[in-house]
């Protein structure tokens, strides 16, 4: 237990630590790394809080794929070092106060919880068995509250929609990043030749065990684009232009499957998005399917960024 | 009622606590965009912490958790990175923007009446 106790405080006292040195770091690409390790001890965090499911979530796109993501944009913006007047210290104190005031009232609530805690844990349970999955966040994500499931799924590929209206017209249509280099990085190709075929392995194993295990698609799918993001990087595969036909169907089939199944719903079901008894299992796991690869691809190409080259 | 601060809900509850704070700090005070959009990030995390304090909190019906708070932060997790991703390619092209104007000053003179 003081074992557990110590654990805790160690952990407590990294993260805060580098959350200010992501504030306070003088560079900007130091601020980037510390933020990386911020995701990582959030992870152990979530393990603390006994919650695997999110704890994988962050591990993949909180840390992984926002870090690939961040220090691309380390690498092309060059902020300058002053960036005109700097706030005086009077006032540096008083926005210090009042996030502390911030702070604390948040603080004031954790340390007087209300008894018994609220809790949706019985309510989510006594239902778990029609779904015919034994994970109750999956059950959560794809069954109680699926309507929020889908609209993420749209909110990623709107940011997506955003990402490439930034494209400068003469590059319409045409392919993110660099062409690959004619001189590799041999270390990385090796890497993207070995690591795939597992991960691959790896990723769709975390999306299938997720209806009775932690995992999910989010987190498979993540796993997925990282493998894809790697043969990118290596130079092995170019970046797909963005008007490939077969590009944009995979990208639409997942929200396009998860709607057609909401709309059954109405007749089969009587609602949106519900499923009809003794089917539940078999139709999250279609709709499951056609959002990891759609997930998968939106988050590589959010990663790769809009298009810099003609077509 | 009051917390036991033994317990890991509490002490990474003040941790989430901290975060919001931090976070905060770092959104009002950096002059740079990149660190500003960390710093919101920073704050995000926070939040996050808190439902899992709930979450945790909640736990019964045999589970180590409240699933719902548990899968609203998932949810939570990829929005975060969906925004961040747009944000990052907006500050990308503001960057580059500024840069073409710095070669050209005149350029951005001319659209004005």
């Amino acid at each position: 237990m003081t074992a557990f106790l110590a654990f805790d405080i160690l952990l407590a006292g990294l993260v805060l630590f580098v959350a200010i040195w992501t504030i306070a770091a003088r560079e900007s690409f130091g601020a980037l790394v510390g933020f990386v390790a911020y995701g990582l001890l959030l992870t152990l965090i979530w393990v603390r809080l006994s919650a695997v499911d999110v704890a994988m979530t962050e591990a993949a796109i909180g840390s992984g794929v926002t870090g690939v993501l961040l220090l691309r944009a380390g690498a092309r913006l060059r902020e300058p070092q002053d960036t005109g007047a700097r706030p005086g210290k009077a006032f540096r104190v008083f926005v210090a106060l009042l996030c502390a005031v911030v702070s604390a009232g948040l603080a004031v609530v954790i340390l007087t919880p209300t008894s018994p805690p609220p809790s949706l844990a019985a309510d989510a349970a006594a239902h778990l068995a029609s779904t015919g999955l034994k994970n109750p966040v999956n059950g959560v994500l794809m069954a109680y509250r699926a309507m929020d499931t889908f609209l993420e799924t749209v909110v990623v590929l709107l940011a997506l929609f955003g990402v490439w209206s930034l494209t400068p017209d003469r590059y319409w249509g045409g392919r993110p990043g660099q062409p690959p280099s004619t001189k590799p990085d041999d270390a990385l190709v090796l890497l993207a030749r070995l690591l795939p075929p597992v991960g691959i392995v790896i990723g769709v194993y975390i999306i299938w065990v997720g209806a009775d295990a932690p995992g999910g698609k989010f987190q498979g799918a993540t796993i997925l684009a990282a493998m894809w993001i790697l043969t990118m990087m290596a130079g092995l595969r170019d970046a797909p232009t963005i008007s490939h036909r077969r590009l944009r169907s995979m990208l639409l089939i997942g929200p396009i499957v998860f709607v057609a199944v909401g709309v059954a719903g109405f007749w089969m079901a009587g609602n949106f998005l519900a499923y009809p008894d003794g089917l539940a299992k078999p139709i999250i796991l279609v709709i499951e399917a056609a959002l990891t690869l759609s997930i998968a691809v939106t988050l590589g190409l959010l990663v790769a960024g809009p298009p810099e080259r003609a077509p | 009622m009051t917390a036991s601060l033994t317990d890991p809900a509490t002490i990474f509850g003040l941790v989430a606590a901290a975060l919001v704070g931090i976070g905060l700090y770092g959104l009002i005070l950096e002059p740079g965009t990149v660190r500003k959009l960390l710093a919101f990030n920073l704050l995000g995390g926070g939040v996050f912490l808190i439902f899992g304090v709930v979450a945790k909190r909640g736990a019964g019906a045999g589970f180590p958790g409240d699933p719902i708070p548990q899968a609203l932060v998932i949810t939570g997790i990829v929005v975060a990175f969906s925004a961040t991703a747009l944000a990052i390619t907006l500050l990308e092209r503001i960057a580059k923007e500024d840069a073409a104007e710095k070669e050209a000053p005149s350029a951005g003179k001319d659209v004005s009446p």
